[in-house]
């Protein structure tokens, strides 16, 4: 398993005016089989992402014409909801929590792993044309009940502490889909600073002792310079 | 701009003008009320005096006829300080008094009347002024009885002239006061100034002179001295993060150099570029971490805290319990928490991570330095509690601690103390701590828990509702 592989593909727009990072991202979208456009300024990004259909649009914060919080704010007023993601140099909690009031799905502090940004792009695309909120998550044979709070791998039931839960929840829910330890950290502990140990790390492998050990399958992959992904087996 | 200029630009200066101009309006209408009623009263005089003899001098025509009257005048006229007196047939010949000439036709009018006249014995020097009655008798004869207006112009005289010294000495006085309140504040201004533009040169260790009178200047000042030292310090921490920065992200910087420089040179199949390649990823990564923490301690110590809220440092501490625990589990330790309600105010944030720095320190160093193999695993504990005016954030571990001499020098950027050279990190994790806390006004404080170190971020307490619960809810202290 390497981060080449895909099966659905995403139409993307990235707004950004430094012309080798937009050629590096759109690149890297286009060889993991994404159809990636390009936009140098805020205007041109505007009416490129009014007119045509993406999934979602990764857009840079400071933009040269119209900034780029404003152009979100603008597609919002329209009533367009494609998913955006902010891109910025201003790594702060304030510039973040800005990002996101202005109508941003999600913000990613400059410089950023390709592999965190690609994960981040692919859960809000799934948020986007995914199915609604279910209230039972299934993958394989590992089932979790949203509203009961139980979880059972095959027959056998298993016990999991309040953080595991949520820890299992969101890794189902995204089943399929990388995840980095960064997005673990915000969406289940909501911290959003970095630590510098590998703590999310041990709080995986407790989940796995759990979920995988002693089935012959595993369920909880790691995905080597990227996060982890919870489906089930090798496809 | 000339010293002359900057005087009466002054505002001390513009202010002795405006009251100077006040005073000035006010004693010259105060005098001119006193000119206009002695005038006033000079003139009543007059009439009165000119009414009583004009009806004695009336009566005696009417009994004693011309030559008693004529009699009478001439009598009255030479007595000194005399009234004007002028009898005139009905022809207009002068028949008695003192008056020599008049202006022609004024005898053929009557009533009161202002006019110019000569007495008789001058009729060759200037004409006076004279307020006068003419008022016919029987027969056609005139009478006209008067008094010279001289004293009354003498009174306005005396008034005028003392209008105007008073005036001299007044402007005079109020221009000197002008001046030399002006200088005096002029003068300290310009010491001021002289000051700021030398540290404006360069010279931040500069203050401004502070006088012992505590007038508005000595606060001004003073406000300004307390300014200085913020930017001073705000200065050298600046130029210590960049001596820092330059010194700290230089030496990783070349490792990834030469790593890179390796690769090119040695490296024969595509498993070795990979690796090297997967190395140097790693590297950076570990450049931008510190990178952000730098910046992130940069912004707490200039007092940019973003978004701040209420919060419970208990809720704080049992979440970084929450997180760290299987860690610390992973390393042999026993990660406990004891928290009890405590509010405080600020970036909950930024507290989270202070306290998230302290307790990884405490998993890499707070290992005891002799194992003992089969005792239980050392604890470390993070506390959360009020005291006093106090909130207070803990973490206590027995390892080796950090020895007293060291202390201070453990919070200092990039510190990273002998005993600590061997493990990873980027060694600004108290620095960021103790960052935060001063951010939030409060301290970070090293002591020893014999063995051990305790770590404490000692924030100010949410007041009102804080004093509230500490009188109902004895302080708990939690074994």
């Amino acid at each position: 398993m390497t981060l080449g592989e895909t099966d659905n593909q995403m139409r993307l727009l990235i707004i950004e005016d430094d012309r080798e990072s937009a050629d590096y991202l759109a690149k890297a979208f286009r060889e993991v089989g994404h159809i990636a456009d390009l936009a140098g300024d805020g205007e041109e990004g505007l009416s490129m992402a009014d007119g045509g259909d993406y999934d979602v649009l990764v857009i840079d914060r400071m933009l040269p014409k119209r900034d780029g919080l404003s152009v979100i704010g603008t597609l919002r007023d329209k009533g367009n909801r494609t998913p955006a993601l902010i891109l910025s140099a201003l790594g702060q909690v304030d510039d973040r929590i800005k990002g996101l009031r202005a109508g941003g799905d999600d913000y990613l502090p400059k410089p950023y792993a390709f592999a965190e940004l690609l994960a981040r792009v692919e859960v809000l695309s799934r948020r986007h044309g995914g199915p609604a909120e279910e209230t039972i998550y299934r993958v394989g044979d590992l089932e979790l009940d949203r509203l009961s709070h139980r979880v059972a791998r095959g027959k056998e039931e298993l016990t999991l502490q309040p953080r595991e839960f949520r820890l299992l929840e969101y890794l189902m829910k995204h089943a399929g889909q990388v995840v980095t330890r960064t997005m673990l950290l915000e969406n289940v502990w909501d911290y959003h600073f970095d630590p510098q140990t590998n703590v999310i790390d041990v709080h995986i492998s407790r989940l796995r002792a759990k979920i995988d050990k002693g089935f012959e399958r595993p369920l909880l992959h790691t995905i080597r310079g990227a996060g982890y992904m919870i489906r089930d087996g090798i496809r | 701009m000339t010293a002359f200029g900057k005087l009466i630009r002054t505002t001390a200066f513009r202010l002795t003008l405006v009251y100077l101009l006040l005073f000035a309006l006010f004693a010259a209408s105060l005098l001119g009320f006193f000119a206009w009623n002695t005038r006033r009263m000079i003139t009543e005089q007059i009439t009165t005096t000119v009414n009583a003899e004009l009806e004695d001098l009336t009566s005696l025509f009417n009994r004693r006829g011309l030559r008693g009257v004529s009699f009478a005048i001439e009598n009255r006229a030479l007595r000194p300080g005399a009234n004007l007196y002028l009898l005139v047939t009905p022809a207009g010949q002068a028949v008695a008094g003192n008056v020599g000439a008049l202006p022609p036709g004024t005898m053929a009018g009557s009533g009161w009347l202002e006019t110019a006249y000569q007495r008789l014995e001058e009729q060759d020097k200037a004409p006076h002024r004279a307020l006068v009655r003419i008022s016919e008798l029987s027969n056609g004869f005139r009478l006209l009885i008067g008094r010279d207006l001289d004293e009354r112009r003498r009174i306005f005289g005396i008034v005028a002239k003392a209008a105007q010294w008073s005036m001299l000495v007044v402007i005079v006085l109020g221009l000197a006061a002008g001046v030399f309140v002006g200088r005096r504040v002029l003068r300290r201004i310009d010491a001021m100034t002289g000051t700021t533009r030398r540290i404006m040169e360069g010279d931040l260790s500069e203050r401004l002179p502070v006088g012992r009178s505590g007038d508005e200047l000595d606060r001004l000042a003073d406000n300004l001295n307390l300014m200085l030292e913020r930017i001073e310090a705000l200065m050298s921490g600046l130029k210590e993060v960049s001596d820092n920065i330059a010194h700290d992200l230089k030496t990783p910087l070349t490792r990834l150099r030469n790593r890179a420089e390796e690769a090119l040179a040695m490296s024969r199949d595509e498993a070795d570029y990979r690796a090297a390649l997967e190395r140097t990823i790693e590297e950076s990564d570990g450049l931008i971490r510190t990178f952000n923490a730098l910046l992130m301690i940069a912004r707490a110590e200039s007092g940019q805290g973003g978004a701040a809220e209420d919060f419970d440092a208990a809720d704080v501490a049992n979440g970084i319990y929450e997180l760290y625990e299987p860690l610390a589990e992973d390393s042999g330790l026993a990660l406990r928490v004891e928290a009890t309600p405590a509010s405080l105010h600020g970036n909950r944030e930024l507290v989270s991570q202070a306290l998230a720095n302290l307790v990884e320190n405490a998993i890499k160093y707070g290992k005891p330095a002799q194992a003992v193999p089969d005792a239980t695993p050392p604890s470390i504990l993070i506390e959360a509690r009020r005291q006093g005016n106090l909130v207070l954030l803990s973490v206590t571990d027995h390892g080796s601690g950090i020895p007293e001499a060291d202390r201070k020098r453990a919070t200092e950027r990039f510190v990273r103390l002998e005993a600590s050279r061997t493990q990873p990190g980027s060694g600004l994790g108290l620095s960021l701590a103790s960052a935060v806390a001063k951010l939030h006004r409060g301290e970070l404080r090293l002591d020893d828990a014999t063995p051990g170190l305790r770590a404490t971020l000692a924030f100010p307490a949410l007041s009102g509702e804080g004093l509230g619960e500490q009188s109902s809810q004895p302080e708990t202290h939690p074994a």
